[in-house]
């Protein structure tokens, strides 16, 4: 047995034992392990060097209709920013900086509604800790005994929930001492993407008819509401999503600035108290 | 170039309100990535109360609307959106499919009240 073998090995049990501990998100791993794709075969010369497994991971860009949902998704934000009063550069900026779809929106929604910055900074802290389980679980994918953490850094910042997806596709394809240099195309490739929409979301906003502008601005809602709704597996996400819903109109009438946060921090802890006592009974 | 970055001070307040509280996590996951239990009751909580603010902030949009979306009367956001999810269940969770009858459902209806 050949070390390539042992990795991938390795790779395949990480992937199972990921399954099996983060099930929310095993639905969308399964469906789309099921695509076949086109990558080089392990040995071939195509993954001699790291530009070029930086260029496959960029052209597998392509290779994803989560790349659809992506651009639908910053075409809104574009526009959202826009008509919140941020410039274009800003808006770039925190695609850039932020690369998460949600944390953007909390940013763009709070500060554009008249919260104040530690009101939006803790929103925005609540929402990301989801990245931190996905992070811990994108990495020992592509850790070698080479490995130093600062050649890891680029990879945790590019990890998002659609990066997080595609890693579990992907990565068994990819020769272990390649993958972050695949990683790394990857996720600016899809970060190149959504700074082309966040600009074309920005400018229909700023040219359009109400009623194209009206459509671009539903565009965010609905990809964020399809997408939380398909990575739901355990009645406690099923609960959390549709409390969380019903619960902001509600927390709005207190009007205290904080009503995401109220909102969600209620929703989410019905929810758990829900997933507790069935553990129990 | 003044125009595309617009005031510096809103670009400051993006890292302090949108960049830092985002990466900390990020960070945290490399640093202590290795020590944490993925099924600890703790994540459990946490991965509930962030999946409830993503849907806060998605019925933000819907209920008190930014911008040109405002001019869509209530009922119509409303209905698109029920659509959407009506489509999304029936084509097996297709994220697409229900984007593309939402979309529909709100340009048609405006198109149609003028």
């Amino acid at each position: 047995m050949t070390a390539g073998h042992c990795h991938d090995i390795a790779a395949l049990c990480a992937a199972s034992l990921d399954r099996a501990f983060r099930q929310p998100y095993s639905a969308t791993v399964q469906t789309h392990s099921d695509t076949p794709v086109a990558l080089p075969p392990l040995d071939s010369p195509q993954w001699q060097t790291s530009f070029r497994a930086f260029l496959w991971g960029a052209r597998s860009v392509g290779s994803t209709v989560l790349t659809l949902v992506l651009f639908a998704t910053y075409l809104g934000i574009g526009a959202l920013a826009h008509d919140s009063g941020f410039s274009l550069g800003w808006t770039l900026a925190s695609t850039a900086f932020v690369w998460a779809g949600p944390a953007q929106i909390i940013v763009i929604t709070t500060l554009g509604s008249g919260a104040t910055i530690v009101q939006s900074a803790i929103a925005v802290t609540v929402s990301a800790v989801r990245l931190f389980p996905m992070v811990v679980s994108v990495l020992p994918m592509m850790r070698t005994d080479e490995t130093k953490r600062r050649h890891l850094i680029l990879v945790a910042h590019l990890t998002a929930v659609t990066l997080w997806v595609e890693c579990f596709r992907f990565l068994p394809q990819v020769p272990r001492n390649r993958r972050i240099a695949f990683i790394h195309g990857l996720g600016c490739g899809l970060v190149c993407v959504c700074l082309i929409a966040n600009t074309i979301g920005y400018a229909l906003a700023a040219n359009l008819s109400q009623l194209l502008g009206a459509g671009i601005l539903m565009l965010t809602p609905l990809a964020f509401l399809f997408s939380t709704a398909r990575n739901c597996r355990e009645l406690a996400d099923v609960i959390a999503l549709v409390l969380g819903l019903l619960l902001f109109p509600v927390a709005a009438l207190l009007n205290s600035g904080v009503d995401i946060l109220v909102s969600g921090i209620a929703a989410g802890t019905i929810a758990y108290g829900v997933h507790r006592a069935r553990a129990v009974a | 170039m003044s125009s595309f970055i617009g005031d510096w001070h809103a670009l400051a307040v993006l890292f302090v309100a949108g960049v830092i509280p985002n990466q900390i996590w990020r960070m945290l996951g490399l640093w202590f990535g290795g020590g944490i239990d993925e099924g600890s009751e703790l994540l459990v909580w946490v991965r509930a109360v962030a999946t409830a603010i993503l849907a806060g902030v998605i019925a933000q949009i819907v209920v008190q609307p930014p911008g040109a979306l405002a001019s869509v009367p209530d009922w119509l956001r409303y209905g698109a959106v029920v659509a959407g999810f009506a489509v999304f269940m029936l084509s097996r969770k297709s994220i697409f499919a229900g984007v593309i009858a939402g979309e529909i459902v709100i340009l048609a209806g405006k198109y149609w009240i003028g």
